[in-house]
């Protein structure tokens, strides 16, 4: 087993890591009088699907958030590529942002605006591109993700695995660095939740992109990922590849992935 | 053996507990009044900044004043026509019925047109405001337009304030024309006022500062109304049931603030532009 990458004394978060993309340290957060994180160490592997575990409430989504600096920490850093992300002003933190696509558990699509016009949004608030340049683009994200015809649907006539798409498709068209994925298969019936894996394998691959997935469907964590960390009790409890994660025999990190039920699978699959 | 937990039943203890219930009230009123400040500081310092998107500004122009026009419409003719049913009969025992014109044009000049607007526009342009942020702050639309690097206070709450500060005055001043309308019909053709003595007190008892206090008042209740509807909206949580209880306080606390500042928004411009005695 790996733990988390420790913060040694002689680290130097200011200079890019050729291996880690995006590396946390110490970070704080409290909701009144719940802590949700607590000093949480974490890495994100350059260029792989790292897949972020833990019981519900238990800060995936916090930690997430947080990465694209959506909330503010009571303390504790976040460094991508060498930057501290929490130190730009408004102006450097609109074009970090560009940097990062963020599919939403519910796809978090504009209900007011047609597919087209959800996927081209980040494009007409970002880019000079006209009208013809813009509908190009979109129609060639949509058509990889296999959506190409529905730009003209609205996001209440479409299916959660369609919508899932098609938030993925919105996400990408500014080619991002990172995508960070917030529970991709909740409420998704086993084929979509297998096509919505391969979605994100096929991104990761296609793209190159740093992935971020936060999930607790353990058979669909064990056929994306590269790494896995697992949140517990407001820390990083335990990090490493499938084949890691399994023989891991801390209770908690054992116990989680046994009671999945598909821990067998995952070891076959890894 | 387990140390006792230290008693909390203190006389001191007590007070101070009764102390910060009774006071807890006048701290969340506080609160509240300071976040509504905060977000309109927020959203008027996006103003000068670019992208200026024309076409947010529009379509809140058109979902503010537009959509709202049809009712307002309708409550400044009847409001119009009662008042002067009930001006006519009151001046009618001091056979002074032709001043009705005069003192149904300074009501509806200063106070009702922009009140009543104002109270239409919580009802309705406040509350759909309020509903439709609520809705994008829960399904994570508002979450998704900060991560797309797009400030979600001047794209959503800028827009709908300026836009409100613009076609309030005018709403206001459609209804006082309107009012006007049928207050003349009911006086004129109904209850047979003269019609010179009518408009010539009219023109000797409304002046032009009665109209523009009244556009004032219209362009403050506006921007106050649709910025709670934007608060009530932008800072909705606990789902579907949250966002109804936001949208029920931004029609209950828009109206109350309309009436509230009204009387001081009175005291104001009267001292300011009242009528010289």
């Amino acid at each position: 087993m790996s733990e988390p990458a420790p913060e040694s004394p002689g680290e130097d978060l200011k200079q890019p890591d050729p291996r880690w993309h995006i590396r946390v340290r110490g970070l704080t957060k409290h909701f009144g009088d719940n802590f949700v994180l607590d000093h949480l160490d974490y890495d994100a592997e350059r260029g792989k699907v790292n897949v972020i575990i833990g019981a519900s409430g238990a800060g995936k989504s916090v930690l997430i958030k947080h990465m694209m600096c959506l909330l503010r920490p009571d303390s504790g850093s976040i460094w991508v590529d060498g930057t501290d992300v929490f130190s730009l002003d408004s102006h450097e933190l609109a074009e970090f942002r560009r940097r990062f696509g963020l599919v939403f558990q519910f796809a978090a699509l504009f209900d007011s605006l047609t597919v087209e016009e959800n996927c081209a949004f980040p494009l007409r608030e970002h880019t000079k591109k006209n009208k013809e340049e813009i509908r190009a683009i979109v129609k060639d994200k949509l058509a990889a993700l296999g959506l190409d015809g529905t730009q003209r649907k609205y996001p209440g006539e479409l299916s959660g695995g369609m919508r899932k798409r098609v938030g993925l498709a919105r996400a990408l068209v500014l080619d991002p660095e990172i995508l960070i994925f917030d529970e991709p298969t909740t409420g998704l019936d086993p084929l979509a939740t297998r096509n919505v894996d391969e979605m994100i394998l096929e991104t990761a691959a296609r793209y190159k992109v740093t992935s971020v997935v936060i999930s607790h469907d353990m058979a669909s964590v064990f056929r994306i990922a590269d790494r896995i960390s697992m949140i517990h009790q407001r820390k990083i409890l335990a990090s490493g590849t499938v084949d890691e994660m399994l023989a891991n025999r801390d209770p908690y990190v054992y116990e989680f992935i046994r009671a999945s039920g598909v821990a067998a699978a995952g070891a076959g699959a890894a | 053996m387990a140390e006792a937990p230290e008693d909390e039943t203190t006389f001191g203890h007590a007070v101070w507990i009764g102390v910060k219930d009774a006071f807890h009230p006048v701290v969340s009123f506080v609160d509240v009044l300071g976040g509504h400040v905060i977000l309109a500081g927020r959203a008027l310092s996006w103003l000068p900044r670019r992208p200026a998107r024309a076409a947010n500004y529009l379509e809140a122009s058109d979902y503010i004043g537009f959509g709202s026009l049809p009712i307002v419409l309708l409550v400044g003719a009847f409001t119009g026509m009662v008042m002067s049913l009930q001006s006519v009969y009151a001046f009618r025992t001091f056979n002074l019925e032709s001043y009705a014109g005069g003192v149904t044009a300074k009501a509806l000049s200063l106070e009702l047109s922009p009140v009543l607007t104002a109270l239409m526009l919580a009802g309705r342009a406040g509350a759909g405001i309020a509903t439709e942020l609520g809705t994008m702050r829960i399904t994570e639309q508002i979450d998704a337009l900060e991560s797309m690097a797009v400030n979600p206070i001047q794209y959503l709450v800028l827009p709908r304030i300026v836009a409100a500060m613009i076609v309030g005055p005018i709403l206001s001043l459609l209804a006082f024309i309107i009012g006007m309308g049928g207050a003349y019909f009911v006086a004129v053709v109904i209850q047979n006022i003269d019609h010179g003595q009518y408009v010539a007190n009219i023109k000797s008892i409304l002046t032009l500062s009665d109209v523009i206090q009244g556009v004032i008042k219209s362009a403050v209740f506006g921007f106050v109304v649709i910025l709670i509807g934007c608060y009530q909206g932008y800072h909705a949580t606990g789902g579907g049931r949250g966002v109804g209880l936001g949208t029920t306080r931004a029609v209950v606390f828009a109206s109350v603030s309309v009436l509230v500042l009204d009387y001081f928004l009175s005291d104001l411009l009267l001292s300011l532009m009242g009528t010289p005695k």
